[in-house]
């Protein structure tokens, strides 16, 4: 049974990396490396207004003042800044937003990923944002969300035409001085998504961005800004890959929610950039800051994750709950396999009376991968009656892999209840009896007992990503216990 | 900025102390325990005094501690008092072998011949240093890793003496050993002692350390304690903290185990202005059991930190902490736990569990219960919980006619008890439980148990 077992775990470790194609579209880069000059020229090409260069160069001059942060659990190779092509887009556009202006190419390409850009043959219930390396190239459905007075489009476009709002709200949540990434990201982003959701709109449809990069030595700096108003309510989903490629590439992104009082956003993500290969040679490095605000009373923000590829994750979706009675929820499934590494868990700040969190992260290691989860429980000492009850889970998938658990726990007044738990296995030998002995294969058993364990998270993702994630997890990990 | 130049000025004065002393220090003691004093002051030039951006000293700022003005003894003071008579820890019923430490040096007080025909050495550090080099030599200064941090190295390069316990294979020592360890002194002092205690094969041995202050000055104590349990010994080892407001009190505890010994530590933190105990363990045998115990009430503006550290080097060894606190007033708390499982450490169980009581909105606590697994045929789990009283619980107390306070008081009793009760050695058990239930009550306090009735 331990030589089916190593098989079947060989068997998985070679499936291929699904979405490693590359399509040859014409590109528009810019030179390599980092400077005032290049963020002016991306600025510049993106037509932008002075305010917003202004936030550029603040958040470079600062970002040269800074060190990268070394505390995470993870070997980071040597980055070199200077070796990035910081804005590429597709060579096809003459104005976004017309079906037929979009590159067949293109459409091709998403066509290929499962993510038909064509209204007609897309999911009804879903609006998409397809962002190719650093521009978007189509948000369908736009408007029929139009009518309901939603703003679903590019960052670039929401900057032309809803300056008040962007320049409201962007960096409120994530300031341009927060950490490494985030403020290089300031500094260099490109495009993304805005969505706005007006009060009292409950948006009818799942909003989703598909992040795909695919010119080489770029990098993707993309930044999302959501906001959802008084008592509205928005699921937002989120999907990307990346072309296999020997060398790393960095995706450094930022996402800033805000929740306005009675407002509930939920926020879905499966990730499965390119992880690299088995000896662990190329890959994404996937810094990303996410981070909610609960800014009104009884607001709700709900992070769910599904992390499955990158070479590196360093990710804390996080939720700053100021209002009472705001919830914070995070659901997070992260498997690491080969040399992959992750470093992922959540920030719970709470700092309004009555506020609520839930943390339930479920890490899966195999081969030679770290996985850790970390993360902030904080409750001030306003924030009474506040409960936050957390459990982390991880799972050991072969004997050279590592599994970590670093919660921080801290609390400062006397009515608030928090609770963490966390256990570290591997699955029983007699989980694995049980399910043999009634005829159920090695393959299957452990197929059947990984869902489990990832159900409590897979149940929270909307039922056109349950399905995706569903089938990423068997990829990923279907009989890859040893 | 200007915290960076303090810091360095603060770390250089305490160099500054090392070099105006050199001398003394050297010529206190043997080459060996020298030759590490040297190592250890360099380490320390490197590193310093712990600050608030190391990770494991991230919520409390050392500074203020250390940059108080102490003096510092490095001979043994003479006393012109007996030493037996300035401390009475009265445990009904237990009989101990006696040690005591008064400002870290050791002052003989009766004799332990039943003991010594058995083979069991029991004294000062640096005269086992002398009489027994080849056992000191072996040991001292190989389990507490002077890179691991800065209060060890400073220790290190400081320490003069401290107690020295060996227990030879297959001895059994009968009743517990207990360590009385006093500050006691006319001037602020800082004391830096050092114990080393070492378990043959097959021995079995309880001790038990009590941390007192006598006098109203203002003490740091910065001691670092090694212990080896070799194969299949035996350890209980109980450190109850009892120190007043003024008293800070730094502990480092290394225990290394050998395969399928056991050793148990509870520590008991009542009283003291700050107290720091570092654990670490180091399961280097295959079949080890460990547990760890940790109680610490507080009020006022006292704060405990506990820190643990098993290193789980072996397969098939048992681990299984449980730390407990109450905070009361301004009092703040903080737990580091850490379960590190190396790669090879197969079928290893570790159970790490933190609860803690917030009693006003005051108090703070900050807890951070760490996995760190490199082997997948584990069993780990950890779990922390801050809470309060159980209002339930209150209220049934309440309806059968028992005052609030009251029934706050047996709830927190209650909460104690569970790590009271590991407790091996029954009287002290008893012993322990009167004092927290005095603790509890607000009766206990430096003078209590102190025969100076200075103030």
């Amino acid at each position: 049974m331990e030589n089916d077992q190593d098989n079947i775990i060989r068997e998985v470790t070679q499936t291929d990396y699904k979405y490693g194609f590359f399509t040859d579209i014409d590109t528009d880069n810019i030179p390599y490396g980092l400077n005032e000059d290049i963020i002016r020229l991306i600025s510049g090409k993106k037509n932008e207004p002075d305010w917003m260069l202004e936030f550029r160069l603040k958040s470079y001059r600062h970002w040269l003042g800074m060190e990268m942060p070394q505390w995470a659990h993870l070997k980071i190779p040597e980055i070199n800044y200077q070796d990035i092509i910081y804005y590429s887009a597709p060579k096809q556009r003459i104005k976004p937003g017309k079906f037929e202006d979009v590159d067949p190419q293109l459409l091709e390409t998403f066509n290929k990923l499962g993510i038909p850009l064509d209204e007609q043959k897309l999911l009804t219930g879903m609006a998409v944002d397809a962002v190719i390396d650093s521009v978007s190239v189509k948000t369908t459905f736009k408007k029929n969300l139009a009518e309901l007075g939603i703003i679903f489009c590019s960052m670039g476009e929401a900057i032309q035409e809803h300056p008040d709002l962007v320049k409201k709200y962007l960096g409120s949540v994530v300031p341009y001085r927060d950490n490494y990434f985030a403020t290089l990201n300031s500094a260099v982003f490109t495009d993304g998504s805005f969505c706005y959701i007006p009060k009292g709109v409950r948006c009818p449809m799942e909003l989703s961005t598909y992040f795909r990069i695919n010119a080489a030595n770029t990098g993707q700096f993309e930044r999302t800004l959501l906001i959802a108003d008084d008592e509205s309510y928005v699921s937002y989903l989120e999907g990307c890959t990346a072309p296999m490629r020997d060398e790393h590439q960095l995706h450094a992104a930022v996402v800033e929610l805000v929740a306005l009082n009675d407002a509930s956003i939920k926020y879905s993500t499966v990730q499965n950039w390119y992880p690299g290969d088995k000896e662990g040679k190329g890959g994404i490095f996937n810094f990303v800051t996410k981070r909610g605000m609960c800014k009104g009373k009884n607001s709700r923000i709900s992070w769910t994750q599904i992390e499955t590829g990158s070479a590196i994750t360093w990710k804390y979706p996080s939720c700053v709950l100021r209002g009472d009675n705001s919830t914070g929820e995070f659901y997070s499934v992260a498997v690491t396999n080969h040399h992959q590494q992750a470093d992922t868990g959540t920030k719970m700040i709470h700092l309004g009376k009555n506020s609520k969190s839930t943390i339930i992260s479920k890490g899966i290691s195999a081969g030679k991968s770290n996985n850790s989860y970390r993360g902030l429980v904080r409750v001030t000492q306003n924030a009474v009656n506040s409960r936050n009850y957390s459990q982390c889970d991880s799972l050991l998938l072969g004997d050279k892999c590592g599994a970590h658990t670093f919660p921080y726990i801290e609390v400062a007044n006397k009515t608030s209840i928090v609770e963490h738990e966390a256990t570290t296995s591997k699955i029983s030998e007699d989980q694995m009896f049980y399910c043999n002995q009634r005829g159920i294969s090695t393959e299957d058993a452990i197929g059947l007992i990984v869902n489990g364990y990832a159900k409590e998270v897979l149940n929270k993702l909307p039922v056109e990503f349950a399905v995706e994630a569903q089938k990423l997890l068997q990829i990923s990990l279907e009989g890859s216990v040893g | 900025m200007y915290i960076e130049t303090e810091k360095i000025s603060l770390n250089e004065s305490l160099v500054d102390l090392f070099n105006s002393n050199r001398s003394l220090l050297l010529r206190a003691s043997t080459d060996h325990v020298n030759a590490l004093r040297m190592q250890a002051i360099d380490q320390f030039k490197k590193i310093g005094i712990p600050t608030k951006k190391d990770e494991n000293y991230k919520y409390y700022d050392l500074d203020p501690v250390f940059s108080r003005k102490y003096d510092v003894h490095f001979s043994r003071k003479k006393i012109d008092f007996n030493i037996s008579d300035l401390f009475k820890c009265d445990i009904p019923e237990l009989d101990t072998d006696l040690l005591i430490l008064l400002n870290g040096w050791y002052y003989e007080n009766g004799n332990h011949d039943d003991l010594m025909k058995q083979g069991v050495v029991m004294g000062s550090l640096a005269l086992a240093a002398v009489e027994y080099p080849q056992l000191f030599e072996q040991h001292y200064g190989r389990y507490a890793d002077i890179k691991s941090d800065g209060l060890v190295a400073f220790n290190t390069a400081f320490a003069l003496d401290g107690i020295f316990i060996y227990v030879p294979d297959n001895v059994m020592l009968e009743r517990p050993v207990q360590i009385i360890n006093i500050v006691m002194d006319k001037v602020d002092s800082m004391v830096q002692h050092r114990n080393l205690i070492v378990l043959g094969k097959n021995s079995k041995a309880s001790i038990v350390i009590c941390d007192h202050s006598l006098s109203a000055n203002q003490f740091l104590t910065n001691s670092v304690t090694e212990i080896v349990a070799s194969e299949n010994s035996s350890l209980d080892y109980t450190r109850v903290q009892n120190e007043h407001n003024g008293a800070a009190q730094i502990s480092s505890t290394f225990i290394h185990q050998l395969a399928d010994s056991r050793v148990s530590t509870n520590t008991i933190s009542l009283h003291g202005g700050f107290i720091r105990n570092n654990l670490n363990v180091m399961l280097a045998g295959k079949g080890c059991e460990n547990n760890m115990y940790g109680l610490s009430l507080s009020d006022k503006f006292q704060h405990v930190d506990n820190s643990t550290l098993i290193d789980h080097a072996m397969p098939n060894c048992t681990s299984n902490q449980k730390f407990k606190g109450v905070m009361d007033d301004m009092a703040s708390g903080v737990f580091y736990g850490k379960i590190f499982v190396r790669k090879d450490a197969q079928h290893t169980h570790a159970y790490q569990g933190n609860n803690n009581i917030l009693l006003t909105d005051d108090a703070k606590i900050n807890t951070r219960p760490h996995l760190e697994i490199y082997a997948d045929d584990v069993k780990c789990s950890h779990g922390a919980t801050v809470g309060q009283l159980d209002e339930n619980a209150m209220f049934y107390l309440q309806s059968r006619g028992i005052g609030s306070k009251e029934a706050r008081l047996m709830l927190m009793t209650a909460f104690a008890h569970e790590i009271i009760d590991q407790i091996k050695v029954d009287p002290l058990k008893d012993r322990i439980y009167d004092l927290v239930n005095k603790r509890l009550r607000g009766e206990l306090s430096r003078c209590n148990s102190c025969a100076m009735n200075c103030n």
